[in-house]
């Protein structure tokens, strides 16, 4: 099942030297009896930005919740930055959840929000110099109008700014996104890959992306991870999302058809 | 009113209205948040096992009372965590449990116990001065951990995910939330009285909620309804010769509805 990571990273040019930014071997995962994950394994440098792919239910949020420290690996390793997630810094990681997640009924306002990614607590009142660095980095993602906006009243995709500027804030080395262009419209999504791919010209960041957008995998990323519960191929775009492997992630070819063309899976 | 405050047993009421008025809405806007409402109802009952407990016994009720709520909170944070049932669930066996105890604890004492009307609807005479340095003691560890616990229970209440990739002990912190819930609750039992001790844990942040923009705001906001309205229902309880919980209670319930009223005003 393992497909190709390593020509990947032995391909001139690439960093086979430096420390992987993210490195998974033989990774399962299980809920009680129920396995969640199975055999996933993959590197990647800094500064790479992967997409992870597949049906609903194929372990992709599970993935990102290993990387997180929410849940811990049945069997195999997963390092990040060299080290095992347990004794990396939460500040190296911005996790941006899916927005369907936010308690609306949290009096917040979007400014608070954002400071829990500096303070990792609830914040009381702010301080100057911390009311700043929330604005600025809310200006860098366009969301600055909203910093005393409550977040109950943000649209989906001014929230899903706001959840990023969040991340940015504490200048992660990894950043980690779920499906987050769900309940945005086509436009909103477009803005969200330019902030990101802006971000990462301007910090060596390297970002994870779990997504249905096919498109995005094709033309952001640099590396795809193809779930199906275990891992059905990694590589460059070209070479992971092949029609055999989407088939085989997918069972039948047309919802990867319906996908390319911008739908959704219903898998 | 200043001859009111001049007798003794008054004032030992207000200091303990004052105290209680505070942790009850201070836990409270947890309570709120987190939508353990009926946590409070099960604590409170189980506080009249605890109590029952010590009639029979034949020693200070409240010494009884306090290990005995704390177990049934732990053993409910217990269930819930290791079976999987919902919250209220593990909530409603152990409120069955507990009162049932209570019961038979009342019917083994087999003499006429006045007493134990005085917990279950609460009494100013009922203070005395060993309760007030127990609920002043009690006080003391709520503000000695709000620094500290505030901004970690509030990010675990908005988030439990968020707070746990930033590597907060949530299950941790919520045992200790658990734990000073329930001897709140049963400090609260003689100003209060069992059977609307939910109510003083719920309503003042309700209220505070309705109206606060931030987490912050809301509770300041229930910590002054709380404190308000305990010093208003205790000296109208006096006036009218009626039983102090539920007058605080009905206080409470007229600032609810009065802040309904104002934010409909304001919306």
């Amino acid at each position: 099942m393992v497909f190709d990571s390593k020509k990947t990273l032995e391909q001139p040019g690439a960093t086979t030297l430096t420390m992987p930014a993210v490195e998974v071997e033989n990774l399962t995962v299980r809920f009680g009896a129920y396995q969640a994950l199975a055999g996933v394994s993959f590197q990647i440098p800094p500064g790479a930005f992967m997409t992870v792919l597949g049906p609903n239910g194929a372990g992709k949020s599970t993935l990102l919740k290993a990387m997180l420290g929410l849940v811990r690996p049945a069997e195999g390793h997963l390092r990040l930055f060299g080290k095992p997630v347990g004794a990396t810094s939460p500040a190296d990681l911005a996790y941006v959840p899916q927005i369907k997640t936010l308690d609306r009924t949290f009096p917040a306002r979007s400014l608070e929000l954002v400071l829990t990614g500096l303070r990792r607590r609830w914040p009381g009142r702010p301080a100057a110099e911390e009311r700043e660095q929330a604005l600025e980095v809310l200006g860098r993602v366009g969301a600055a109008h909203l910093a005393e906006r409550p977040l109950g009243c943000l649209s989906g995709g001014e929230l899903q700014r706001v959840y990023l500027a969040r991340g940015l804030v504490r200048h992660p080395r990894l950043i980690l996104l779920d499906e987050p262009a769900t309940g945005i419209d086509v436009v909103g999504a477009a803005n969200l890959y330019d902030l990101l791919n802006a971000y990462q010209a301007a910090f060596d960041v390297t970002i994870i992306m779990v997504t249905h957008d096919m498109e995005v995998a094709f033309h952001h990323a640099t590396d795809v991870l193809l779930l199906g519960g275990v891992q059905v191929s990694f590589g460059p775009p070209r070479e992971a999302l092949t029609d055999a492997r989407l088939r085989q992630a997918f069972g039948h070819i047309g919802h990867a058809h319906a996908m390319l063309r911008g739908g959704v899976p219903d898998a | 009113m200043l001859e009111v405050l001049s007798l003794p047993f008054m004032q030992r009421a207000l200091v303990a209205g004052v105290l209680v008025g505070f942790l009850a809405s201070y836990y409270g806007v947890f309570v709120v948040q987190r939508q353990l409402s009926f946590l409070g109802a099960g604590l409170a009952h189980a506080a009249f096992g605890g109590i029952a407990l010590g009639l029979l016994l034949g020693t200070e009720p409240l010494w009884v009372a306090v290990p005995f709520t704390v177990l049934v909170a732990l053993a409910i944070n217990w269930v819930r965590g290791r079976t999987g049932l919902a919250g209220d669930t593990a909530v409603g066996i152990f409120f069955a449990v507990a009162v049932a105890l209570g019961v038979v604890f009342l019917f083994l004492k087999r003499e006429y116990t006045a007493d134990a009307f005085a917990y279950l609807f609460g009494s100013i005479l009922a203070v005395r001065g060993a309760d007030l340095w127990l609920t002043a003691a009690v006080a003391g560890m709520a503000l000695a951990t709000w620094p500290t616990y505030w901004g970690r229970w509030a990010y675990a209440t908005f988030d439990r995910d968020l707070a746990r990739a930033d590597r907060l002990p949530v299950e941790r912190d919520d045992y200790l939330l658990s734990v000073l819930l329930a001897v709140t609750v049963v400090v609260a039992v003689k100003v209060v009285g069992i059977i609307l001790i939910a109510a003083f844990l719920v309503i003042p942040a309700a209220t505070a909620r309705l109206l606060a923009p931030t987490f912050r705001a809301m509770t300041l906001g229930a910590v002054a309804i709380g404190v308000g309205s305990a010093v208003a229902g205790l000296v109208a309880s006096y006036w009218l010769d009626v039983p102090s919980g539920a007058t605080i209670v009905l206080v409470q319930a007229a600032v609810f509805f009065a802040g309904m009223l104002a934010r409909r005003g304001r919306a």
